[in-house]
C-alpha cells in the first residue's frame, strides 16, 4: 500500500539532513509502528508524506497505492487517500470544527469525483462517531482545536480520521498527552478503523499505546533510519531496555 | 507657506462650485458650516491627519470620474423587510423609495423640510460641530454647508422595520453630498442599513443622537465600484444606557475614508464600532475613528480587519479618549490587517488618552500573512489550498462580521465576503 524507498530528506533552508535513507513497505490490513528517540526524524517522515513545506526530498521516493506521492500537492494526498494525525494538532481561530470537517470530507469527495454529502447525511455521520469518542456538541461547535486540551486535540484528530475514512492512517505520537481513558477512546477509535484495505503507521514514544493498538510489525528508527525491524516484542524490549542497546548496535 | 496658501486657495477652487442652499432652518447652520470651512481649509496632502491618505481627490472641484460596474448580485438587502429610501447619484429616486412613513418613527427628507422650526435644527451640524474639536473634520464641514438631501429620521419608540438607504451609481462623473440627521428619543430602537456605491465621489456625514436607553443599529456595505471614492463621517452622541452599534462592509473602492466620531455622555453607554474591508490592487481603505468617554461605565469597542492583496492600501487611525472622571471605562481597539502578498500594505496608528485612573483600556495593531501552519492543517485534510486561504480570510475578518447582532445580517454579509474571495480563488 505505501511504499518508502531509499528517502532522503534535508531542510530546505539549511543543509541538514534528517531522513537519511529510509526504507518501508506498509501492506494493507497491517498497523506498522515506528519508535524512536526524540529527534530521529519520525515527524518528519510523517510530514514529508504529507506533503508540509520546508523538506526537500534529495533521494528516493514513496508510493500510495503505486501513486507517486511526493509530487501531489497536500490536498491531493489527502485526496489519495493518506491522512496524518498530528502530534500537535493546529488551533484555527475563526473556522468552526464542524464547518471544517464538512469542507474537508466534501472537497476528498469531489476531488475523487463523488457526490457530495448531504448536510443532514453529515450531520447524522459526524454526532455518531463523535459520540463514540466522547466529543460534545460544544467541540463540534468550537472553532477547530481553539481551547481544546490535549486530549481533546487528539480525540478530535481521530474524529476527523473516522469522517475521511482515508487508506493509510499515520498517527505521530497520537498517545502523548493523554491520560488513561483518552487512551482508550483514541485506540478504540483506531481500532474500529482497522480494515483490510487500510494501512496504518503508529509513530510513538511508548509501548504503552501498542497495548491498546496491537501492531503487526515494529521499527526503529534512529537518527534518519530504519535500524530495526521486528515484531511486537520489539516494542517490548524498548520499553525494558531503552534504545541505548540499538542505538549502540547500529552506530 | 506656499503649501499653506495652497490649501487655501483649494478650499476656495473647490467653494467656488458649489452653491449654498437658501432660506429653512438650516440656512444659518449651513452659513456657519461654510464659514468652518474657510477657516479651516479643506484637507491637504501636509495635514497630519491626512498623512495615510491622499485627500486631494476629494477636495479637487470635480470628481474624478468613476466607471459603472455592473455587478451580478442582488442588492445586499433586498430579502430584509426595510423601508427603501433610494438616491440615485445623490438624488432622491421616488419612484424606487418606498412610502416615507413607518410606526415608531417620523422620517422626511431633508431637501423637503423647508420650514422655519424643524427639531432638526438642533442636530443638523451641532454634532459635526462638537466633532471638530480635537481634530478638524473639513469634510463634514463642506457637507453640512452643502448637502443637497438625505435623510431626517426621529425615532420616538421602537421602530417597525429597518431602514435602508440606498445609493444607486448611475453616473461616472456624479458628485454627491448628503447629509443625515437621526434622533432617537428616549428608549427608541432603530437600525438603519446602508447599501450602494452612491456616486462618483460621496461625501456622507450621518449624525446620530442615541438618548438615555435608546439603541441604535448600523449595518452598511461600500458597493464594489473600483473607482468610486467615497469619505463619510457619523457623528454620534450617546445618552445614559444607551447603545451604538455600527458595522461597516468595504469591498473594493480606489478610495474610502469613514470617520465615525463618537462620545459616550451618559452613563453606562455602550458603543462599538466594527469595519471589515477587502481590497485588492488600486484600493485604498482608511478608517477613522474617535471615540470619547466623558460619562462612568461606559464600554467602546473598535474592532476593524482589512484584507488587502495586489498592492492595495489599508489606513486605521483609531483614538480611545478617556476623560477626567469618566471612572470605570472598559475600552478596546483592535485593527488587523491579513495582507496577501508583499505589495500591500498597512498603516495604522492607534491611539489611548487617559485622564480618568480607574480604566480598562486595551488596543492592539496587528499586520501578518495567512498563517502557513493552518494552511497546511487545512490542505492536509483535503481541502483545495484557495479554499483553505479563503477559509481562513473569512476567520480573520470573523471578529468584525460578529459585530453585528443581527444573525440574518451577518450572514448575508459573510456571503458577500465568501462571494469576494470567491471570485478572486486562485486553485
Ligand atoms: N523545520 C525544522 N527546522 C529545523 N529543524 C528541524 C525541522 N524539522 C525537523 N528538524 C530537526 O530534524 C530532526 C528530526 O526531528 P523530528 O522529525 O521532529 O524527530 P522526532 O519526531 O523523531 O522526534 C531534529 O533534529 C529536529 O530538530
Ligand atoms: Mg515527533
Amino acid at each position: 500500500m505505501l511504499e518508502i524507498k531509499n528517502l532522503h530528506v534535508k531542510l530546505e533552508e539549511e543543509d541538514k539532513q534528517i531522513l537519511k535513507g529510509v526504507d518501508l513497505t506498509i501492506e494493507a490490513g497491517k498497523v506498522h509502528a515506528i519508535m524512536g528517540p526524540n529527534g530521529s526524524g519520525k515527524s518528519t517522515l510523517s510530514y514529508v508524506l504529507s506533503g508540509r513545506n520546508g523538506y526537500e526530498v534529495t533521494e528516493g521516493e514513496a508510493t500510495l497505492l503505486g501513486q507517486d506521492i511526493l509530487e501531489l500537492d497536500p490536498e491531493e494526498r489527502a485526496a489519495a487517500g493518506l491522512f496524518l494525525a498530528f502530534q500537535y494538532p493546529v488551533e484555527i481561530p475563526g473556522v468552526g470544527n464542524m464547518t471544517f470537517l464538512r469542507t474537508a470530507v466534501n472537497a476528498q469527495r469531489k476531488a475523487r469525483g463523488e457526490e457530495e454529502m448531504s448536510s443532514t447525511e453529515f450531520l447524522k455521520v459526524v454526532r455518531e462517531k463523535a459520540k463514540e469518542l466522547e466529543i460534545g456538541a460544544d467541540m463540534l461547535k468550537r472553532p477547530v482545536n481553539v481551547g481544546f486540551s490535549g486530549g481533546e486535540k487528539k480525540r478530535n484528530e481521530i474524529l476527523q480520521m473516522a469522517m475521511l475514512e482515508p487508506k493509510l492512517c499515520i498517527l505521530d505520537e497520537t498517545d502523548s498527552g493523554l491520560d488513561v481513558d483518552a487512551m482508550k477512546l483514541v485506540s478504540d477509535g483506531v481500532n474500529k478503523l482497522r480494515a483490510p484495505d487500510r494501512g496504518f503507521l503508529v509513530i510513538t514514544h511508548y509501548q504503552r499505546l501498542l497495548d491498546h493498538i496491537t501492531p503487526d510489525v515494529v521499527h526503529i528508527m534512529y537518527d534518519g533510519r530504519i535500524v530495526k525491524t521486528g515484531g511486537p516484542e520489539l516494542a517490548l524490549e524498548v520499553e525494558k531496555n531503552g534504545y541505548a542497546d540499538i542505538m549502540a548496535e547500529s552506530a | 507657506m506656499a503649501a499653506l496658501q495652497r490649501k487655501f486657495d483649494d478650499t476656495e477652487a473647490r467653494l467656488s462650485g458649489l452653491t449654498l442652499p437658501e432660506g429653512g432652518w438650516s440656512a444659518a447652520t449651513r452659513r456657519d458650516a461654510l464659514s468652518r470651512v474657510r477657516s479651516m481649509g479643506l484637507p491637504h496632502a501636509r495635514d497630519e491627519y491626512w498623512k495615510y491618505t491622499k485627500p486631494a481627490t476629494l477636495v479637487q472641484p470635480e470628481a474624478p470620474a468613476a466607471a459603472l460596474f455592473a455587478g451580478e448580485e442582488t442588492p445586499i438587502f433586498d430579502d430584509v423587510d426595510r423601508l427603501k429610501v433610494v438616491f440615485v447619484d445623490g438624488v432622491f429616486d421616488p419612484e424606487a423609495s418606498d412610502a416615507l412613513s413607518m410606526s415608531g418613527i417620523t422620517i422626511e427628507r431633508l431637501a423637503d423640510s423647508n420650514a422655519d422650526i424643524h427639531w432638526a435644527r438642533d442636530l443638523y451640524g451641532k454634532l459635526e460641530l462638537a466633532g471638530q474639536s480635537p481634530v478638524e473634520r473639513p469634510l463634514a464641514a463642506l457637507n453640512t454647508a452643502f448637502a443637497t438631501d438625505g435623510v431626517l429620521i426621529h425615532a420616538t419608540a421602537k421602530a417597525e422595520k429597518p431602514v435602508n438607504l440606498i445609493y444607486i451609481h448611475n453616473s461616472e462623473t456624479s458628485d454627491a453630498i448628503l447629509h443625515h440627521c437621526i434622533k432617537l428619543d428616549e428608549g427608541a430602537e432603530l437600525t438603519v442599513l446602508e447599501n450602494g456605491p452612491a456616486a462618483a465621489r460621496f461625501n456622507k456625514v450621518m449624525e446620530v443622537d442615541v438618548a438615555d436607553k435608546a439603541t441604535f443599529h448600523h449595518i452598511r456595505t461600500q458597493g464594489r465600484d473600483h473607482e468610486r471614492r467615497a469619505a463619510t463621517n457619523i457623528f454620534g452622541r450617546l445618552g445614559r444606557e444607551s447603545i451604538f452599534k455600527s458595522f461597516t462592509l468595504t469591498a473594493n473602492g480606489v478610495l474610502t475614508r469613514n470617520e465615525c466620531v463618537l462620545e459616550l455622555t451618559g452613563d453606562d453607554a455602550v458603543a462599538h464600532v466594527a469595519g471589515a474591508c477587502m481590497g485588492d490592487g488600486d484600493f485604498h481603505h482608511d478608517d477613522t475613528v474617535f471615540i470619547t468617554h466623558d460619562a462612568v461605565n461606559c464600554e467602546s469597542r473598535q474592532v476593524f480587519k482589512k484584507v488587502l492583496r495586489n498592492g492595495a492600501t489599508g489606513v486605521f487611525q483609531g483614538k480611545i479618549l478617556v476623560k477626567k472622571g469618566a471612572q470605570k471605562t472598559d475600552g478596546y481597539q483592535i485593527s488587523q490587517s491579513l495582507l496577501l502578498d508583499e505589495d500591500s500594505q498597512f498603516l495604522a496608528k492607534p491611539e489611548l488618552e487617559i485622564y480618568a485612573d480607574d480604566v480598562a483600556c486595551s488596543h492592539g495593531s496587528t499586520s501578518g500573512a495567512i498563517d502557513e501552519e493552518a494552511l497546511f492543517y487545512l490542505r492536509s485534510r483535503g481541502v483545495p489550498q484557495g479554499h483553505a486561504e479563503d477559509l481562513l480570510t473569512l476567520a480573520f475578518l470573523a471578529e468584525a462580521v460578529l459585530e453585528i447582532e443581527d444573525q440574518d445580517l451577518q450572514d448575508a454579509v459573510n456571503g458577500r465576503i465568501e462571494a469576494w474571495l470567491m471570485r478572486r480563488r486562485t486553485a
